[in-house]
């Protein structure tokens, strides 16, 4: 049943560019996706010239060969000093892709490729371009690619884990040690260009980005384990398929602007709800904090001044904001919260230290 | 020796994202001294500098500049930030970087005009860069970016200046040019604090020194305060390698320590 | 290029091409500010974060007016700006991983919309899709009066400000500290960037529009090292590319607009990557060679002024096999006597030896007496 494929699809898709893009978003050079991923098309469209016949397995490899060469392009061009890095991202790949679009339009009118399908592919009419095997219908053929590149890519990934793993977090150590830095980083490109172009067809260049990109920023978000997040990126990206596509089933949009717009609202929920990471969690930890920070304040400026001749002025609490310039949120925390904790206490207008204050004053002195 | 407090820190705390960067720190910094700020990395050195500059919001304190707010005394205070703080391939030239210190005074519309220029050259000339007026700035070495910054300064005309590290990265002879710059300034009544990296030449370049570790250790005449208790007490023990003649023998060998990245 | 326009299309050239140029100049001014501050991505965040502002606006009020769909983009465009710069300060997500994000999540989710709009009986989808790839044939004069208006604010403001900008780019805590607003001046600039970007929808379309901020400003850096002489020639170059590109896809059919133009820009590029003085490519190329050519030649002369040196008459002839062991590259003896006999150092002596002329002799003392231990050196001068 086509509902049934498209959403196999989407999630064979999702799966496998959340694979190396979790590699991308930790090496932060995620743009080069979107760099990628509208390169290709030139080289789909010459591919397709040479080989006329968009069900090429050459067109495939040719196509993703361009991606590949573009990272080259770029890297070059940043190399000569003159450009930026990102000023050669930013170029290069808008004047590719420019070459793509002129290509089709001039010399592909009318022939499957459109404008509309290369930003958005065409999941919808996915399902019915088949796969013939002797004779039999083996299913979409989109199915096909995007599953044989899910498992390139996991393999790639099992392969390499610790030869990623290492280049990513520490690049010296791994290039000291003997592997090549620059050919992962090639195969890594290899992998995002495979990816990309395996997926062009169903999805389009633009939600390629969102789900190399998308899923494991909202996955970096929820763990600190490199297995973990590989993991989560893809359960992410595979609800974001899922989901996406109902919506667009339902609401009869597009789905896949519906799929990068469900990616965007999975990573806003993390981003205010992470356990850690998230928003939330960050106002909490910064109240509790600035609480005891406040608390430690009041507590080492009473436990500097207690039985001076100042005292009665120095432990005043107004004194603490007017004179002493304290922000008045700070003083008042401070003060309130440790009357709360029964670390201080009144004793004829001024504040005093309880002896619990006084042993937690000391305590934070050492410190 | 004047007996006016250039800078007067009460109390100052820094917090950064709840983690206190400097507590409850206290200065009573003279008019006409040269001072040395030491201390560890991410001991607060560069966030005294940014607080007194009002580039930093502190969680508490004061901070009076010749006895007034920043705000107020804003144009007798010059800065000289690291050198690393920008990227020196911007297309600009030498003088136009200096002039970058007068704008404070021009106003909106205004531009730069001959007295700008003039006053850029004339602080030009004081480092001895007069000659690179219109070079790139892409084209210095190291330590011409410093007494670039150093003119930026200059240019200023003011009566204090907080400096960050600005031997930093620096040729000999440059580090000797700068510090003679240094020390006329200071004979000729301007107030100078400097965060400085290397202990050994403490107490040859500066008349005072502040020992910070998020709080104030010490601070005062270096003959007073630059000793081997108070250096424990800022480095927690691990001193880094110091020429004897600065300190009494040391008991126990010292062990060295890297410094490495900035605060 | 067929070249024939009825009299109709003279007029809608003129837009067209005005259009153009405005687009060029702003997003040349306006881009070499973002290049020097490392926000080339950033452009690109905006133009695809404006695609939902853009149908949202059309959705809002129904109509098609390029005021309406601009004050959609614009928005549109600030936020997305906003939501990058949130995330990368308040989480770990890098800079690049949040542009990446907001780009790819707000144009998926304004194609959604723009697609919603097709299905819609009022919707005309074709005023809409033409912000995909731009159709600057498809510009009204009503449309390039605003471009006109925004892009003279923008450029006035730039020129008001030019300064204070400067100062932004370069060393903005310093501004902070000689008491400038300068996270006000941040924000001003941002809006710029944002207005640029809206101005170039249309003609270059959300997908392109990066390229169409980073190629003038990236090609007028290679022309010079000054702030102004860079932001005019990247204006032009910007106004050629959009001028240019605009006239040859309007003349020539089945040549979008949008991709026409950056393919112009792209040229400009590659020509001052290339040809610049100084800083091109070939410049440098050659001035590499020289270099070389010159070491070569010292290299030879100096192995000719030792032997010199050991012999009663300085002026003997030595054999070049000789010289060649000298040397460790031994090829380069041959070429290197040629030049320094062009420079009259050297004469031929017949039979592949070879000896210093007086001149000769007198610039290798020069250049080489410095570093000889030999007290006989100085006794000779």
């Amino acid at each position: 049943m086509p509902q049934l494929e498209i959403q196999l699809i989407a999630v064979v898709a999702a799966v496998a560019c959340a694979l190396p893009g979790a590699f991308l978003v930790l090496r932060r050079v995620s743009m080069l996706s979107d760099a990628i991923s509208h390169s290709i098309l030139p080289g789909i469209v010459l591919a397709f010239f040479i080989t006329e016949d968009l069900n090429s397995p050459l067109l495939i490899l040719g196509a993703a060969a361009t991606g590949v060469v573009t990272a080259g392009v770029i890297e070059t061009l940043s190399r000569t000093g003159r450009v930026r890095e990102d000023a050669a991202i930013g170029l290069v790949f808008p004047i590719l892709f420019s070459i793509g679009v002129i290509l089709i339009a001039r010399y592909a009118g009318g022939v499957h490729l459109d404008v509309d399908a290369v930003l958005l592919g065409e999941l919808a009419f996915a399902p019915f371009n088949r796969l013939e095997f002797g004779g039999m219908d083996a299913g979409p053929k989109a199915l096909w690619v995007m599953g044989a590149i899910l498992l390139a890519n996991l393999a790639f990934i099992a392969i390499f884990f610790k030869e990623l793993k290492l280049s990513t977090f520490d690049p010296a150590l791994a290039a000291a040690l003997g592997f090549s830095p620059t050919l992962l980083h090639y195969l890594l490109m290899g992998s995002v260009s495979l990816t990309a172009v395996g997926a062009f067809d169903a999805v389009g260049s633009v939600l390629v980005v969102a789900l190399i990109v998308g899923p494991p920023a909202t996955a970096y978000l929820l763990t600190d384990k490199l297995s973990t997040l590989l993991a989560l990126s893809a359960g992410i990206g595979a609800t974001a398929a899922i989901s996406g596509y109902w919506a667009a089933h339902l609401a009869d949009a597009s789905i896949a602007g519906s799929i990068a717009t469900a990616v965007g609202l999975l990573f806003f929920a993390a981003f205010l709800l992470a356990p850690e990471q998230g928003v939330v969690a960050g106002i909490k930890r910064h109240r509790s904090h600035r609480r005891r920070f406040a608390q430690q304040m009041l507590l080492v400026h009473l436990l500097h001044h207690e039985g001076t001749e100042e005292a009665a002025l120095e432990c005043h609490p107004d004194h603490l904001q007017q004179h002493l310039r304290w922000k008045e949120d700070i003083a008042s925390i401070a003060i309130k919260s440790a009357l709360q904790d029964r670390l201080v206490e009144h004793d004829d207008g001024i504040l005093r230290l309880t002896r619990q204050g006084r042993a937690l004053a000391r305590e934070t002195m050492l410190a | 020796m004047a007996d006016r407090t250039a800078i007067e820190v009460r109390d100052l705390t820094v917090a950064y994202r709840d983690k206190p960067v400097l507590w409850d720190v206290d200065l009573d910094l003279p008019a006409g001294v040269l001072m040395a700020i030491v201390g560890p990395n991410g001991a607060g050195k560069t966030t005294l500098i940014k607080s007194i500059l009002g580039l930093v919001t502190p969680a508490a304190g004061q901070i009076l500049v010749n006895g007034a707010a920043y705000d107020v005394q804003r144009r007798s205070v010059a800065y000289v930030p690291q050198r690393g703080s920008v990227d020196w391939d911007f297309p600009t030239s030498v003088l136009d970087v200096v002039m970058m210190g007068l704008y404070g005074r021009l106003g909106w519309l205004r531009r730069p005009g001959k007295a700008e220029r003039e006053t850029a050259r004339h602080a030009l000339s004081k480092v001895g860069m007069a000659d690179f007026a219109d070079r790139q700035i892409s084209q210095l070495s190291g330590g011409q970016q410093q007494r670039v910054f150093l003119a930026r300064a200059l240019a200023q005309n003011a009566s204090i200046y907080l400096m960050d590290e600005p031997f930093q990265g620096v040729d000999a002879t440059t580090e000797r040019a700068i510090v003679q710059l240094l020390q006329e300034l200071r004979s000729q009544g301007s107030t100078v604090a400097v965060v400085h990296h290397d202990l050994q030449t403490v107490p040859e370049y500066f008349d005072w020194v502040l020992l910070l570790n998020v709080r104030r250790v010490a601070a005062g005449p270096v003959h007073e305060v630059f000793t081997e208790e108070n250096l424990r007490a800022t480095y927690g023990g691990r001193v880094p390698y110091l020429r004897e003649a600065a300190l009494e023998p040391p008991a126990a060998p010292f062990r060295l320590e890297r410094a490495a990245g900035s605060e | 290029m067929n070249l024939s326009f009825p009299i109709e299309l003279d007029f809608t050239l003129r837009t067209v091409a005005l259009g153009a140029a405005i687009l060029g100049i702003v997003s040349g001014t306006l881009g070499t500010y973002a290049v020097l501050r490392g926000h080339s991505l950033l452009g690109d965040a905006i133009s695809h974060a404006a695609l939902p502002g853009i149908a949202i606006a059309f959705l809002l009020t129904g109509i098609r007016s390029p005021f309406v769909l601009v004050l959609g983009a614009s928005v549109a465009g600030w936020v997305g700006a906003l939501l990058v710069l949130a995330v990368t300060k308040r989480t770990r997500v890098p800079y690049d991983a949040s542009l990446g994000l907001v780009l790819s999540v707000f144009f998926g989710f304004g194609m959604v919309l723009l697609t919603f709009i097709q299905r819609m009986p009022s919707g005309n989808q074709a005023g809409l899709n033409n912000f995909l790839f731009g159709q600057a044939a498809a510009l009204l004069p009503r449309d390039v009066i605003v471009m006109s208006a925004l892009g003279v604010l923008a450029l006035i403001t730039t020129l008001v400000l030019w300064k204070e900008l400067k100062l932004l780019a370069f060393d903005r805590e310093f501004g902070s500290a000689i008491g400038l607003p300068m996270r006000a001046i941040d924000v001003v600039l941002t809006t710029l960037l944002v207005v640029a970007i809206v101005i170039g929808l249309q003609t270059v379309g959300v997908i392109l529009m990066s390229a169409i901020l980073i190629a003038p400003a990236a090609a007028a850096r290679q022309w010079s090292d000054r702030l102004g002489t860079i932001v005019v020639l990247a204006a032009l170059f910007g106004a050629t590319a959009g001028v240019t590109g605009a006239l040859i896809s309007a003349a020539t059919p089945l040549l979008p607009t949008g991709p026409t133009i950056v393919l112009c820009a792209g040229a400009i590029m590659l020509i001052s990557l290339f040809f610049a003085p100084q800083r091109g490519l070939v410049a440098q190329g050659v001035k590499n060679r020289r270099n070389r050519k010159n070491l070569r030649e010292l290299g030879v002369l100096e192995d000719l002024y030792t032997l010199a040196r050991q012999h009663k008459n300085p002026l003997h002839p030595h054999q070049a096999v000789v010289l060649r062991t000298m040397t460790s590259g031994p090829e380069s003896v041959a070429p290197g006597l040629v030049g320094l006999e062009k420079r009259g150092w050297v004469r031929s002596a017949g039979r592949d030896s070879w000896a210093l002329t007086p001149e000769g002799y007198v610039a290798a003392d020069l250049e080489f007496a410095k570093w000889n231990m030999d007290p006989a050196a100085g006794a000779e001068r």
